[in-house]
């Protein structure tokens, strides 16, 4: 994520530019001149926004002065690959367009390096989830074509297919998709290999985190158990912030929504004070990053199976923090589905933030006050002014299913009950 | 933890009662044409309430209130602000539209009613009566008086007919209702394992918990002199509560095309009837009847045996047909109510904790729904025009032929999560339960979505046989009117009408 203070007088011309990217609010034009999305074979979801946070207030609840936090541009994707490979890319082929944009930020100038300076603008997230460890754009449309390829073939065939056994419906199909390969017209290309350094790396984070969370545990667990009852004795008195949303913030955010099967998500907010809830927030992104880079890593982040890509993000000093979502549904059902399945993950993920519902012991309670924490969630969203995705109308568990349509077909030697199991995805 | 008992006299009786034996029923859409005038009305409206009479009353009176019409009476903005986001907003907000399939066709552009502010209408008024002395005729003669032309501008009676418990395609309807749970005996916020057709009292009534244990959103107003009649609130109880023992209504006016149904289903099963008959109900889930198409659960479930005779047609669940090879997922009920539990497959100690990380899944069409108790609907609809039998259906159109179709209403005390959720997340979403380019075979507006030209197909999975598709369904059902209302209490219309 590349994040920069935009310079107060060109804020409206910004919001003009990022505007223009867009054939009309919430729908982007992937060949739009600034930044031609669809040139980039290896981004699966981007954003530019304006991380315009109307809560800094809140944290007077604390006592606090609210700090005087520079209005920022947001410019982040999820990608294949290294992302320095994409800052590379992106500077070479939208290099006009960046450049008009970044030029409404301060320090921007016309003699700047534009990937130096997006390096050095460049913000780590403090936890990041992706849907399917491995899956890239290539393989996504690929998968999906093969999968429309399939669907056809099985209706134009509906007659002579209907009477198949499993078995025999898999050699057909497998045929067809053989024979469509072979004249060009599906392409499944193999996975490029991962990086040996990578899984290196990502083997010893495996394994050295549990294993370093072991050798200090003496320090560790003494410290946990008193931030822990201090945190619940915080709890108690910690003040709710769920007033009833103005109906304009509301209604400017469901303008951009809803437009294809999946949405963008943007929310941000103040951090609630002190060293035990700083602990405690940076511990809860280190689980869920944790998590979702060694656990949930094959279509599911506990039990919510309708998210792309989310991150975490610390801002200002770990004063505030901002969370990015591409899920499929409404918000609506977005928020149901993580209150009635992940709501203890909710409330350790977000209970950091200044007004949010009552905790206990802080994965309980919280969000399944429902409508506090919808009107919550709603408060802190931000409009996200340009959002694309690689792959309109296809939703985590569309590309799941074509995932399993392609593994069953590369594969002779099925059991009866994998054949049966992959006759039921088509 | 102890609740007062519901004070079934200050709930309006549809709430309780679905008028079975009133078999005429007019609802007349109103816009407020004298304030004045509409709440001296009002004062005198002989409401029907939820207390069970011996004889049961011949006719009914329900009013109910959209967000403009609470504004013609002149409720102070404070106050509207406390009813739900929703409500105020309306049913035609341009978001919302996208959300619930009205796009296309169903655009509100085109609609009879209620599709721009001066089609909106102020108030319902429900007119239900049996066929006896006069009727609802008669009935709406005697209620109206001589003050309803000053009081109100008529905008529509939407009429309805009585096609003896099925609905225009022919299909037995109405069977299944969740029962609420008027003594707050279940505890909504322990996991619940098994589905179950009984829903807390805060689902269909305001200011009672909900299936969250908590309340939804109405408006809690100081307690004054003008509010001395409206009951405290429960959570708050130095505030009173405008909403309690009210809920919020839903209507739309639904068009069938019945001819274009069963002419569908008849030309796509080559004219075999009996054929046609098994797609029909794989499209419905049931048979015409009301069969459903899975067999029923062995152990009684709770909720659906209060007729033992009718038990079998609710009494059953969706997991003896994990492939969807009896009913499809796609069919109308199972959209409706998946008849779900909070956790797929009933998972006890390690089990459990692991399917609450979510770890060990298997398929790709395990756990994808959320749990159907937070997104149920109490149905009160009619349907309207005349009977057009299945085989009459396949004779071309007369010249002006009747319109027929469904008036749908339902209860419920959070729009958003209930009809909103069901109508978006699952009636007409085209990625329900796994599937991709279907939407309700019924309800679909077989509209193109991104990357998805074609919404208008439908998937007959088979047992360990390649699924049959049937593709380019029409559309059968188009919106032709819809709002939202608010249904109060007798307490909350006296308030409403007094001042």
């Amino acid at each position: 994520m590349v994040l920069a203070p935009i310079d107060p007088p060109r804020e409206a011309e910004l919001r003009g530019l990022l505007a223009s990217m867009n054939h009309a609010p919430g729908r982007v034009n992937p060949e739009n001149a600034l930044f031609p999305f669809a040139k980039f074979d290896t981004v699966h979801v981007a954003r530019f926004l304006v991380v315009d946070d109307k809560t800094t207030e809140d944290v007077r609840v604390y006592g606090q002065t609210p700090g005087t936090y520079p209005l920022y541009l947001a410019f982040l994707g999820d990608v294949d690959g290294d992302g320095d490979d994409f800052l590379m890319a992106a500077s070479r082929l939208a290099s006009s367009g960046l450049r008009a944009i970044f030029s409404c930020c301060q320090g921007f100038g016309a003699e700047t390096d534009l990937l130096e300076w997006m390096r050095s603008h460049s913000v780590a997230p403090a936890a990041n989830y992706v849907n399917w460890r491995g899956r890239t754009v290539r393989r996504a449309r690929e998968e999906a074509a093969l999968h429309d390829a399939v669907v056809r073939y099985l209706d134009d065939n509906a007659a002579t297919v209907a009477a198949l056994t499993p078995r025999q419906a898999h050699a057909a199909v497998r045929q067809y998709v053989q024979s469509e390969t072979h004249a060009g017209r599906l392409t499944l290309s193999p996975d490029p290999a991962t990086p040996f350094g990578w899984q290196v790396r990502n083997a010893l984070h495996l394994v050295g985190v549990p294993l370093a969370a072991l050798i200090l545990s003496p320090v560790i667990i003494p410290i946990a158990l008193i931030t822990l009852l201090r945190l619940r004795s915080l709890e108690k008195t910690d003040q709710e912030l769920c007033s009833r949303v103005d109906p304009a913030h509301s209604d400017a955010l469901a303008l951009l929504e809803d437009h294809d099967v999946t949405n963008q998500f943007t929310a941000m907010g103040s951090l609630k004070p002190g060293i035990a809830r700083r602990w405690m927030a940076m511990s809860a992104f280190f689980i869920i990053d944790y998590g979702a880079r060694h656990l949930f890593t094959h279509g599911n982040l506990g039990r919510v199976r309708t998210i792309h890509f989310a991150r975490w993000v610390f801002l200002d000093g770990r004063k505030r923090a901002v969370f990015m979502s591409n899920y499929d549904g409404s918000l609506e059902s977005y928020m149901d589905d993580f209150i009635n399945k992940v709501g203890y993950g909710l409330n350790l993920a977000f209970s950091g933030g200044v007004g949010y519902p009552s905790t206990r012991w802080l994965l309980l309670d919280g969000c399944h006050d429902e409508r506090k924490f919808k009107e919550y969630l709603r408060r802190h969203q931000l409009p996200t002014q340009v959002w694309y995705k690689a792959y309109p109308g296809l939703t985590a568990v569309d590309l799941e299913r074509n995932g399993r349509i392609r593994k069953g077909l590369e594969s002779s030697a099925l059991s009866d009950r994998e054949t049966r199991e992959w006759v039921a995805l088509l | 933890m102890t609740h007062a008992d519901v004070d079934y006299s200050d709930v309006q009786g549809l709430v309780r009662f679905g008028y079975k034996r009133m078999t005429e029923a007019v609802y007349v859409l109103v816009r407020v044409k004298d304030a004045r005038a509409a709440k001296t009305w009002l004062q005198s409206a002989p409401i029907t309430s939820a207390v069970e009479m011996a004889p049961p009353p011949v006719a009914a009176l329900h009013v109910a209130f959209s967000a403009p019409g609470l504004q013609a009476l002149g409720v102070p903005a404070s106050v509207l602000a406390g009813f739900s986001a929703e409500f105020l907003a309306g049913m035609t907000s341009e978001n919302r539209t996208r959300r619930l399939g009205d796009v296309g066709d169903n655009a509100p552009l085109a609609w009879d009613w209620g599709g721009n502010t001066s089609t909106a209408p102020h108030l319902v008024v429900m007119f239900l009566s049996e066929p006896e002395s006069g009727g609802v005729d008669a009935f709406m003669r005697r209620t109206t008086g001589p003050l309803w032309p000053d009081a109100f501008h008529e905008l529509r009676r939407l009429g309805t007919a009585d096609l003896d418990g099925r609905e225009p395609f022919g299909f037995a309807d109405g069977l299944s209702q969740p029962e609420i749970d008027w003594a707050q005996r279940r505890d909504p916020t322990a996991d619940q394992l098994d589905y179950g057709n009984i829903a807390a009292l805060g689902e269909f009534l305001l200011g009672y918990r909900n299936e969250y244990g908590k309340y939804t959103d109405r408006p809690l107003i100081d307690a004054g002199v003008t509010t001395a009649d409206v009951l405290p609130a429960e959570d708050a109880p130095e505030k009173r509560d405008l909403g309690r023992n009210g809920t919020y209504l839903v209507m739309r006016q639904l068009r069938q095309d019945v001819r274009g149904f069963w002419q569908f289903v008849n030309a796509r099963a080559g004219g075999n009837s009996a054929d046609a008959e098994a797609l029909a109900a794989a499209f419905v889930g049931r048979t015409r009847d009301g069969d459903p198409l899975v067999p029923p659960t062995s152990h009684a479930m709770a909720g659906t045996t209060t007729k033992p005779d009718a038990a079998h047609l609710n009494q059953f669940t969706f997991d003896s047909d994990p492939t969807g090879a009896r009913c499809p997922f796609g069919a109308h009920i199972r959209r409706a109510n998946p008849r779900n539990a909070d956790y797929p497959g009933r998972p006890a100690g390690l089990r459990k904790l692991l399917a609450t990380l979510g770890l060990g899944r298997q398929t790709v069409l395990e756990d994808l729904m959320s749990s159907v108790r937070f997104h149920r609907i109490l149905r009160r609809g009619r349907e309207y025009g005349p009977e057009l039998s299945p085989q009459e259906a396949l004779l071309p159109a007369p010249p002006n032929d009747p319109e027929r179709g469904l008036q749908f209403i339902c209860l419920n005390a959070n729009i958003s999560r209930q009809f909103e959720f069901l109508q978006n997340a699952w009636i007409m979403n085209t990625k329900f339960s796994g599937m991709t380019g279907e939407s309700d075979a019924l309800l679909g507006n077989r509209e193109p979505i991104p990357g998805c030209a074609d919404t208008g197909g439908f998937s007959r999975p088979g047992d360990g046989t390649v699924c049959r598709r049937v593709s380019k369904l029409p559309q059968f059902v188009t919106v032709r009117g819809g709002a939202y209302f608010f249904l109060p209490s007798l307490r909350a219309i006296r308030f409403l009408a007094s001042a």
